[in-house]
């Protein structure tokens, strides 16, 4: 095994002179993994705000039968934003560049990134993406195609907002990819001296199979991308039937991108509720390797499901089948690491607060949504409900009930090494309380809208689903009042919260035995060698303490 | 401790099972069953509902159980016990998803051959020219398709509850923004309603004239996209008399949630009536003054 960092034997450069101190540098082009990270969060949380206030539009809208709140068009602009803003800008950039930046370097006894600034490239590519995206509201009109952007519709509708969707992912994929190959890198190579890979916390696990999906999928979706624009501005006919192109090769291909992505945004949320669970609940993670092997089994079975968003499109039947077996299997390794984490509670001493229950709300909402996406596999399931609220209802109990919750709950866990203060537990149980009810209430009840004939991105529908649609736009407005106490507790917490020390959880994996929030380059002295991050209940082994250097 | 844990096990295992079962069979979620589909679709979303009832109640009725049982109490500092894993209970929560999930794979294609998904008719691979040797049927559908559409040489094919049987009725499907336009090519009707008979196989031959629509009826559990380029072949047998909704269940642009239409399925002497009713005169150039009912919006 190569490794390629020894630790400094002299006490480590402050800082690059270059680099702004104090608050400054997180506005500033700093290479400082915890900076980019934090820089990841805040950006993120913008624009979930933003991405937040779309939905709350369309579900306005939908409070009644009728297209009356907006016009038509922009209903279907405001759709496609809410779906780009909340995957290309929310959760892929969180739950991979905030909570990977902060933590890798950490957990594998490194003092920052493989590439720091490559990993300041990739974050600053962000806000001018997300700026240039929302803009195209402001110049002609926004994309209307939907998140899809499925040809020939996205070849018809107003092509200045298309072609400023298409510039705005690409730069957002770019950044994914720096960020990916940053991961990789630092993950096998940065390792530091005596770290095995088979003892590194299992979110570097997580990080590394989803590195992996980014860039293996994400230029294929890049390069759709690029065709794509090229029948719009230069009038090819790649995709375009009219001028003998096939519509169906650009879903095979945005879906061999997009199918992967929803591993992209779920696999590191599964690596930080392996981080969260054995802390709050005092014991080891069950089942390490297995662990291990489901998150590798998932990045496999991850790239061949792709078809399975294209049961309706004229499929031959060997495809079909093919495509829902692969999709059927990828339930058994998520069912591992769903058995596991609960046997990692099954006696243990389990504190109840923020970080924890929203981690066991992503259990609940993740493993409904698994359920539902067994069903969906389904070809003779899928004919039906294909397209439907019952499809919107499935993602979101997905990547709102289990992304979301898990980057919450990752907030409250990591939020006295970010801050050095702890947050307030009151106003954190509040925040859970109500997200759990509003998104339940907001979206168990478009299930049974698919079902029976609602097709989802409409702005008008049959009468006969107001009520439910209502109770559906009820959640909606709950789980926008639930990010007042979050709000008002990260701000407050910040200035007063109290003092959290270096480890108030008693953790054993390595960003906690440094101090709160931590130096640059992370350790004042040596990297500690942690080689049993979820040694809870055993005897102190020598080698969790702050070791000396190899 | 251990052969009461096992029987409690056990009983609460029977008793998530029976209670799966119960709100499968007792909650119904799903519209009239209107199409020889519905029921064998309908059976699978039985067995499905089941199924995830029992995984979900047993899971998160777990969850909470430790969460309660194992919460900590007020100034305890200590750590659970190390357990860092266990091979048998790994092995057995492996094998029986890996068991549940093939069982719902093999249940789900038998369901999908009963609906006719896997029928050589629609083998969207069979080209015109082969079609014509193999199945008289497809040969003639593939040359409506083909001549309809300006020679495209493919059918893409959705389900077929039928599989071999001649259909008795063929109707020509296009889908526009934003609407679905019906063209009855026996009789020459041009219709907004798409009206059929009951307990007879309908033949759909759908094209798209712009951007990719679908069409569904959920009262039929039927759905499939039209694309343009593609000439789609769909058929069913409507079981149930009644005025059904057709809904364009693919983003087709600003009106796409209006694109709706109705399917009119009535007894087969009504049906006769209103073919009868609506044809237009025997003149071959009388566009204008057939169209039977107006579009729906």
């Amino acid at each position: 095994m190569t490794l390629t960092l020894s630790p400094p034997t002299a006490t480590p450069e402050p800082q690059a002179p270059l680099q702004p101190q104090g608050w400054l540098r997180y506005f500033s082009f700093s290479v400082d993994h915890k900076v980019i990270g934090l820089q990841y969060l805040v950006c993120g949380f913008i624009f979930y705000f933003i991405g937040g206030a779309l939905a709350g539009m369309i579900r306005t809208e939908l409070w009644t039968p009728l297209s009356d709140f907006m016009p038509r068009e922009t209903y279907n602009e405001v759709l496609t934003m809410h779906g780009t803003v909340m995957i290309f800008l929310w959760i892929v950039p969180v739950v991979n560049g905030a909570f990977g930046n902060y933590l890798i370097p950490f957990y594998v006894g490194a003092r920052d990134m493989a590439f720091p600034r490559l990993n300041a490239v990739a974050f600053w590519l962000i806000p001018p993406a997300g700026l240039l995206l929302i803009s195209s509201y402001f110049i002609g009109s926004a994309s209307q195609s939907g998140w899809t952007a499925y040809p020939p519709l996205s070849l018809t509708t107003p092509a200045t907002g298309q072609v400023i969707w298409i510039l705005s992912v690409l730069l957002l994929g770019g950044s994914s990819i720096f960020g990916g190959i940053n991961f990789i890198a630092t993950i096998l190579k940065l390792r530091r001296p005596g770290l095995k890979l088979l003892q590194l916390p299992m979110f570097c696990w997580a990080l590394l199979g989803t590195s992996i999906l980014v860039v293996l999928s994400t230029p294929v979706l890049a390069g759709t991308l690029v065709l794509l624009s090229f029948d719009i501005i230069a009038h090819t006919g790649f995709f375009n039937p009219a001028l003998g192109g096939n519509a169906v090769v650009y879903q095979h291909l945005f879906w061999f991108y997009s199918h992967p992505a929803v591993y992209i945004m779920v696999l590191p949320a599964f690596g930080l509720v392996s981080e969260i669970l054995p802390v709050h609940a005092r014991k080891p993670l069950f089942g390490y390797i297995t662990m291990v092997y489901s998150i590798l089994a998932i990045v496999v079975l991850g790239l061949v499901v792709w078809a399975h968003h294209m049961f309706t499109s004229g499929t031959p039947p060997w495809m079909r089948l093919f495509f829902t077996i692969a999709t059927s299997l990828i339930a058994v390794p998520t069912g591992i690491k769903f058995f596991n984490w609960l046997a990692t509670l099954w006696g243990g001493k389990i504190a109840l607060n923020t970080a924890m229950l929203f981690s066991c709300g992503f259990i609940v909402n993740f493993v409904f949504g698994g359920i539902t996406g067994v069903a969906l596999a389904q070809v003779p399931f899928d004919i039906h409900v294909h397209d439907t609220y019952f499809v919107v209802a499935h993602f979101h109990y997905i990547v709102y009930g289990g992304t979301v919750f898990v980057i919450f709950g990752s907030v409250y866990h990591w939020y006295p090494k970010f801050t050095g203060r702890m947050a307030n537990e009151t106003l954190g149980r509040l925040h859970f309380v109500l997200t759990f009810i509003g998104f339940n209430l907001c979206f168990a009840p478009q299930h049974w809208l698919g079902l029976n004939g609602m097709p989802r991105r409409v702005a008008e529908y049959d009468p006969q689903f107001t009520f439910i649609n209502q109770l559906s736009s009820v959640g909606a407005l709950l789980m926008a009042i639930s990010t007042l106490p979050f709000l008002i507790n990260m701000v407050y917490s910040a200035f007063a919260g109290e003092k959290a020390g270096d480890n108030p959880w008693r953790a054993l994996t390595p960003e906690w035995l440094t101090s709160s929030p931590p130096p640059v380059e992370n350790w004042k002295g040596p990297a500690p060698l942690v080689t049993h991050p979820y040694g809870y209940g055993e005897a102190p082994k020598p080698q969790t303490a702050v070791a000396s250097s190899t | 401790m251990p052969i009461p844990a096992a029987i409690l096990t056990l009983g609460l295992s029977v008793v998530l099972v029976l209670v799966g079962l119960w709100v499968g069979q007792n909650v119904n979620m799903l519209p009239i069953d209107a199409s020889a589909n519905a029921p064998v679709y309908d059976e699978l979303f039985q067995v499905l509902f089941s199924i995830g009832t029992s995984l979900l109640l047993g899971i998160v009725g777990l969850l909470i159980y430790s969460l309660v049982r194992y919460r900590r109490v007020a100034g305890d500092t200590g750590d659970g016990l190390p357990i860092e894993g266990n091979l048998p209970l790994e092995i057995f929560w492996t094998a029986v998803p890996a068991i549940v999930v093939l069982f719902i794979g093999i249940y789900s294609y038998d369901i999908y051959e009963r609906m006719g998904g896997m029928a050589p008719l629609n083998d969207h691979s069979v080209h015109v020219m082969q079609a014509s040797a193999d199945s008289s049927i497809a040969a003639g559908m593939a040359m409506e398709a083909s001549q309809g559409s300006g020679g495209p040489a493919r059918i893409w094919g959705g389900i077929s509850p039928t599989g071999s049987g001649a259909a008795a009725v063929n109707v020509d499907v296009t889908a526009m923004q934003f609407a679905f336009i019906f063209r009855y090519p026996e009789s020459g009707i041009i219709s907004g309603e798409l009206h059929v008979p009951v307990g007879q196989t309908v033949a759909l031959n759908m094209e798209a004239k712009d951007v990719i629509h679908a069409f569904w009826v959920p009262q039929f559990r039927l759905k499939q996209d039209v694309i343009p380029g593609q000439p789609t072949l769909l058929s069913f047998t409507a079981t149930k008399e009644g005025r059904y909704p057709i809904i364009c269940a693919e983003l087709c642009g600003p009106y796409h949630g209006g694109m709706r239409s109705t399917v009119v399925v009535e007894d087969p002497e009504t049906y006769s009536t209103w073919v009868t009713k609506n044809s237009p005169a025997p003149l071959p150039v009388s566009v204008s003054s057939a169209p039977s009912a107006p579009l729906q919006s």
